[in-house]
């Protein structure tokens, strides 16, 4: 027997229980025997005519107008049944499309990893984590011959599988860089002049280049465009802003970048984040820049990773577990 | 292949009466009341585009007949545009008149068979075969 009669058998045993008993049982059985239709791929049509069936079988006469009345209604359900298939069609590819971008995703983390990289007397915490599968955010460590650590913060405005995209062209664009050149200023000036030759007009990049310099305790830096870090001073317990001038990379062929420099002394801590951690959002309000510092505050005293997962949770939870922008967050604290 | 009658759409009513002729076809050959009101279904698509799209077209029935197995056929023909981008319109999802109909893509699921030939300009000839089950 295939599957349809199985069915319709058991659908006119479990009505013609119902009718005599009218008991709870059957009813429980109508909602099992509906998830089996739901499973065999039933269309509702077809229910109608199990029921129609069904009643012919069990009872010699049927009223004339019942037995239109249910023609009638096998015929209103033809397009349900007919929206029914391309639901379920539409569902298998959704998750063939969802397992195509799973497989993209695991590419650009082999594309895009970098190494958290050791260095003496520097405490290193990052954490970067993508609203959606893929990530358009971008940070990246080099560690230099003369013993230098360059840490470029990136963020393509927009988000998602372009914005993944384009900054797998970022990561190449920087390795091609010969190391002589890897000032900050002269990164930015280089990566600018890529991004504008090979980004559409409508795709904007920022981002915070920087190096720290062990010998000299020393970290130079320059911006294009991107979401000010904050600087910790440990001597006087306060946070500052890091405040940078500096054009979006993509907008002109020749922008310069400013870079700037300061020492960084023992307990400091350096700040650097994309506006996904800056603009997440309290329900429809942005929350205030202070409000991240205190976050940062009450996580301190833990090592540099520790904080960034704790600073990470807090709003994670904070935004009901669903990250509206793609969040980096890297901490470098100097410890000697 | 024999016996063939037609439909020429021009006002609404006349799907109703491609529906009439349909359903009293297919009863005729055996088919059970489910597949009676899809073909009616597949029909009204199909009259339903020529209404909407064309000013001139017809939707002909035919009653197959082989040795191992009968069947209907349901051809529309129109003179109309013509479907630029065949595969955008079997689409899910893609409907010109932007409403709930189930389009191109659902005729194809109300039945057996389908295939869609359309010239620019010129216009577009569907074949859909319904088999009695």
């Amino acid at each position: 027997m295939d599957a349809l009669k199985l069915d319709a058998v058991n659908y006119k045993e479990l009505l013609r229980h119902y009718i005599n008993t009218q008991d709870e049982q059957s009813l429980y059985g109508a909602e099992q025997i509906s998830k089996t239709f739901i499973k065999n791929n039933i269309p509702p049509e077809e229910i109608v005519n199990f029921h129609i069936q069904a009643l012919t079988e069990l009872y010699d006469e049927i009223p004339d107008h019942i037995r239109h009345s249910m023609d009638f209604l096998l015929e209103t359900m033809i397009s349900y049944g007919v929206a029914h298939q391309e639901y379920q069609t539409l569902r298998e590819q959704q998750s063939e499309l969802k397992s195509e971008i799973s497989v993209a995703a695991g590419m650009q983390d082999t594309l895009l990893a970098t190494t958290k990289p050791v260095i003496d007397d520097l405490d290193v915490g990052v954490i970067s984590v993508p609203a959606h599968q893929m990530n358009g955010d971008y940070h990246h460590f080099i560690k230099g011959k003369d013993g230098s650590l360059g840490i470029a913060v990136a963020d393509v405005i927009g988000k998602g599988i372009p914005a993944a995209l384009c900054m797998s062209m970022i990561k190449y664009s920087m390795d091609s860089f010969p190391e002589a050149t890897m000032s900050p200023k002269s990164i930015l000036k280089n990566l600018n002049r890529v991004v504008e030759r090979n980004v559409d007009p409508s795709m904007f990049i920022t981002m915070f280049y920087a190096q720290y310099l062990p010998a000299e305790s020393k970290l130079r830096y320059s911006s294009a465009g991107h979401e000010p870090g904050f600087y910790y001073d440990a001597e006087s317990n306060t946070f500052e802003e890091i405040e940078t001038k500096g054009l979006v990379l993509g907008v002109s062929a020749d922008t310069n970048y400013k870079q700037y420099e300061r020492i960084i002394n023992k307990g400091d801590m350096i700040i650097l984040l994309t506006d996904g951690v800056t603009e997440c959002r309290q329900g429809d309000s942005f929350i205030e820049s202070e409000e991240v510092l205190d976050v940062i505050k009450q996580y301190a005293h833990l090592t540099a990773q520790e904080l960034v997962n704790g600073v990470y949770k807090h709003f994670e939870r904070l935004q009901n577990f669903q990250l509206r922008d793609d969040f980096t967050l890297i901490v470098l604290r100097k410890e000697v | 292949m024999d016996l063939q009658s037609c439909v020429t759409i021009q006002k609404e009513w006349d799907i109703v009466a491609a529906r009439q002729l349909g359903r009293d076809i297919a009863r005729k050959i055996g088919f059970g009341t489910v597949d009676q009101a899809r073909i009616a279904t597949a029909i009204s698509e199909l009259a339903r585009n020529i209404y909407l799209y064309t000013d001139n077209g017809k939707i002909c029935f035919e009653v197959i007949d082989n040795i191992d197995h009968k069947g209907m056929g349901i051809i529309s023909v129109d003179s109309g545009p013509g479907i630029k981008d065949i595969s955008q319109v079997m689409e899910d999802g893609y409907s010109t008149s932007g409403g709930l109909g189930a389009g191109l893509p659902g005729v194809k699921r109300l039945v057996d068979e389908f295939d869609i030939r359309s010239e620019d300009e010129k216009g577009t000839e569907i074949r859909a075969i319904k088999w009695v089950r």
